[in-house]
């Protein structure tokens, strides 16, 4: 097999192998494609090439995949590439549209093969699929963690009429060497190595914002995939660095209202590039002032119970952007634009009926209260 | 450990449900000796209890309590013996742990310092308004991750400190039934802040408190009928701990969980876990009326302490859940005995 001197054959069981795409945004190479082999050879690959499109990027030998650059997307969405950013990683929200598979495991090109304590490598691809397919639990917090995994449960105390759980429709991993850090962060702390191997999965409760990192992501693209578009960042936008927490926020809210779950924790990778800080000052410099505003925004924001899908939300959530962000600073009506357009091109791609208009099963909240 | 944590902030509470207490003081004390213990003896407890030496401790049994509290509604028989000990502790920090639970160790198989952690939590910041997915971000080799907002990072007190155990898991009889022989392995290198509005069942088994921010929430509340020795046939603890987590979320504290660990052995009947179940599951049923009215409890701008906040859930306890089960009108009158309890006794004074 090429590439394997390495002793790891390929998995004769690769979970869920026609259901998953993987999603990968790459600007430099693919070499880091290598040390995956053994968990991504059986799986489908989608890669869209940031950037200049003259320059090659060569997929290493025996993957599966489709290529994208920008002259492709350009042909293939027509005006509607207006609405995939330019030199930002949140290009590769054109991957999650054209995707036909009911899973993606986004991933970025600086991220390898964690090991675990064990010393043993850690198939983040796998651990993703796990926490997709069992349940979430966002209405109550249980202090051992994911209760589905082996060797845990609900603890003492924990109502049983929310032991079901509800659909897991995000899966957020981490990162063990250089953490995802903004500027100033890095800056203050240049040497800061995340060395500390957390084993947990845990699902961030309703109500709870967090900051979605997207180098390590999967999410069920049935339930929620119109509501993960990565913005309009990069070239051209006042701002960068800020898709994958634009994307989460929506994602955390359109979940929160249709009683999905979003879980994190689980499965590391090793991140071995820490970007130039200055260069990203410049980028998220925005970003650090705006999300003192977004986030209440975000915490604020409600849908009418008629919104019962996600594409339905994040069409409601774009009016919302357009009438109260707009103050913040006029990006926002030209976000809000690319939200629309964005589900425009949803359409095109996943017509109504089959994807991304999945209603939530709503099952597994709380009877009374709110 | 890292903070600078003085003697005389502590007090370390231990509830004293069997007579010898020489094997868990022992294996305790070298995280113990330099702190002062409140023990509390179980009232329906005939023996003696045998302490070792040693120990900067005092004893405190029915009569004493009796003395101190006069009469009192307040049943403090069993696990809530505890609630005692927080009354008349002087200091701004009480830790309190189950006293079948031994030092646990942690990956590097190290023997973990539950009281020096509880202390660490309580005295670093918490986040309950947005989660940081690296955790405790004021835990040394963290921080808060890109895309949290700057202005939430000074963080809240943090008023409770949740511990974890290893071994046998606090699971409730249905569970405990269901699965005699897991054994809880895992051991998770994390604190983290429970979000604000999240409830969560809180243990009673290893926790930290903030005695000055939080201590009248810290109530012997909920008394099952069929209350027993058992952890799983009590909820004394899981009432107390959604009573403590409305009052932190409204008073803007925060709550954390995770580390550390305690080791939880040998004292824990899991066979006698099917004879609970046959008994009944009251406190499993109890929980399904608990949970959405913790859920849905919104305290007015006007209570300001937490002995406000007890005294209002009181009356919506009593008038939302009392009509339910005589053991909520039970627990709505014990609140607001022991707020009238902590004025007496309970108050700082000196």
């Amino acid at each position: 097999m090429a590439g394997g001197e390495s002793s790891h054959a390929v998995r004769s069981t690769a979970l869920l192998k026609d259901e998953v795409d993987i999603v990968i945004p790459t600007i430099r190479s693919l070499d880091f494609l290598e040390g995956w082999r053994p968990f991504f050879q059986p799986y489908h690959l989608i890669i869209i090439q940031d950037g200049d499109p003259s320059r090659t990027i060569s997929v290493p030998d025996g993957f599966d995949y489709e290529f994208y650059n920008r002259n492709d997307i350009n042909r293939i969405l027509g005006p509607k590439a207006s609405c995939i950013s330019f030199k930002d990683s949140s290009c590769r929200s054109f991957g999650f549209l054209i995707s036909k598979k009911k899973y993606i495991f986004t991933i970025d090109d600086d991220c390898f093969v964690a090991k675990d304590p064990s010393g043993k490598e850690i198939n983040a691809l796998e651990q993703h699929i796990k926490n997709l397919l069992s349940p979430s639990t966002p209405f109550f917090f249980n202090t051992l963690y994911d209760p589905y995994r082996e060797g845990a449960d609900f603890v003492r105390g924990y109502p049983f009429s929310l032991r079901e759980g509800v659909q897991t429709a995000v899966s957020h991993g981490l990162w063990l060497n250089i953490p995802d850090y903004d500027a100033p962060t890095q800056l203050v702390k240049p040497r800061e190595r995340n060395t500390r191997y957390v084993d947990a999965v845990l699902t961030i409760p309703k109500g709870t914002l967090f900051p979605m990192c997207g180098m390590n992501l999967a999410f069920n693209r049935e339930l929620i995939g119109p509501a993960i578009y990565f913005g309009l960042m990069g070239d051209g936008q006042p701002i960068s660095r800020y898709d994958d927490m634009w994307a989460g926020w929506c994602v955390k809210v359109v979940c929160d209202h249709l009683g999905l779950g979003v879980k994190t924790g689980l499965p590391y990778l090793w991140h071995s590039k820490a970007s130039n800080p200055f260069e990203n000052l410049k980028k998220e410099y925005k970003g650090l002032f705006w999300q003192e505003e977004l986030i209440p925004f975000f915490q604020s924001t409600t849908f009418p119970k008629e919104c019962t899908t996600a594409r339905e939300c994040y069409i409601e959530l774009s009016k919302q952007v357009r009438a109260r962000l707009v103050k913040l600073d006029p990006y926002f009506n030209k976000l809000a634009d690319a939200m629309v357009t964005w589900i425009e091109a949803w359409d095109e791609y996943n017509p109504t009926g089959e994807v991304g208009s999945a209603a939530a099963d709503v099952s597994g909240g709380p009877a009374k209260g709110k | 450990m890292s903070l600078n944590i003085k003697d005389n902030e502590v007090d370390i509470v231990i509830a004293a449900l069997r007579s010898d207490l020489t094997a868990f003081m022992e294996k305790w004390r070298p995280f113990f000796s330099r702190f002062h213990l409140i023990i509390i003896k179980d009232p329906d407890m005939e023996e003696d209890l045998q302490i070792p030496p040693g120990f900067d401790h005092q004893v405190f049994t029915k009569s004493d309590m009796a003395q101190i509290l006069g009469a009192t509604s307040i049943n403090f028989s069993g696990h809530s013996c505890r609630y005692f000990g927080y009354l008349i502790s002087r200091k701004k920090y009480i830790i309190s742990i189950d006293d079948d639970c031994l030092p646990a160790r942690d990956n590097t198989g190290t023997l973990v310092d539950a009281v020096a952690q509880h202390i660490v939590n309580l005295k670093t910041p918490a986040t309950p308004f947005f989660f940081n997915t690296l955790y405790d971000p004021f835990c040394k080799g963290a921080d808060f991750v890109r895309g949290y907002p700057f202005s939430l990072r000074n963080g809240v007190e943090c008023a409770l400190s949740c511990g974890l155990w290893l071994n046998i898991a606090d699971y409730d009889a249905p569970t405990q039934v269901v699965k005699p022989n897991e054994r809880n392995v895992r051991y998770v290198d994390a604190v983290m802040t429970v979000p604000v509005r999240a409830m969560m069942p809180m243990s009673g088994i290893n926790i930290g408190f903030n005695r000055e921010l939080l201590g009248p929430a810290l109530l012997p509340g909920l008394r099952l009928a069929g209350e027993g020795k058992q952890r799983w046939e009590t909820m004394e603890d899981i009432w107390c701990g959604m009573c403590a987590k409305v009052v932190c979320d409204h008073l803007g504290l925060g709550v954390k969980s995770g580390l550390p660990y305690v080791w939880r052995g040998d004292g824990v009947d899991v066979k006698g876990a099917m004879e609970s179940l046959k008994r009944e599951w009251e406190g499993v049923k109890l929980m399904e009326e608990v949970a959405p009215f913790f859920q849905s409890v919104r305290l007015p701008r006007t209570a300001v302490t937490a002995e406000d906040c007890v005294i209002e859930m009181a009356a919506m306890v009593k008038e939302q859940l009392g009509p339910l089960n005589p053991v909520f009108a039970g627990a709505a009158d014990a609140m607001l005995e022991w707020v009238k309890l902590w004025k007496a006794a309970g108050s700082q004074g000196a």
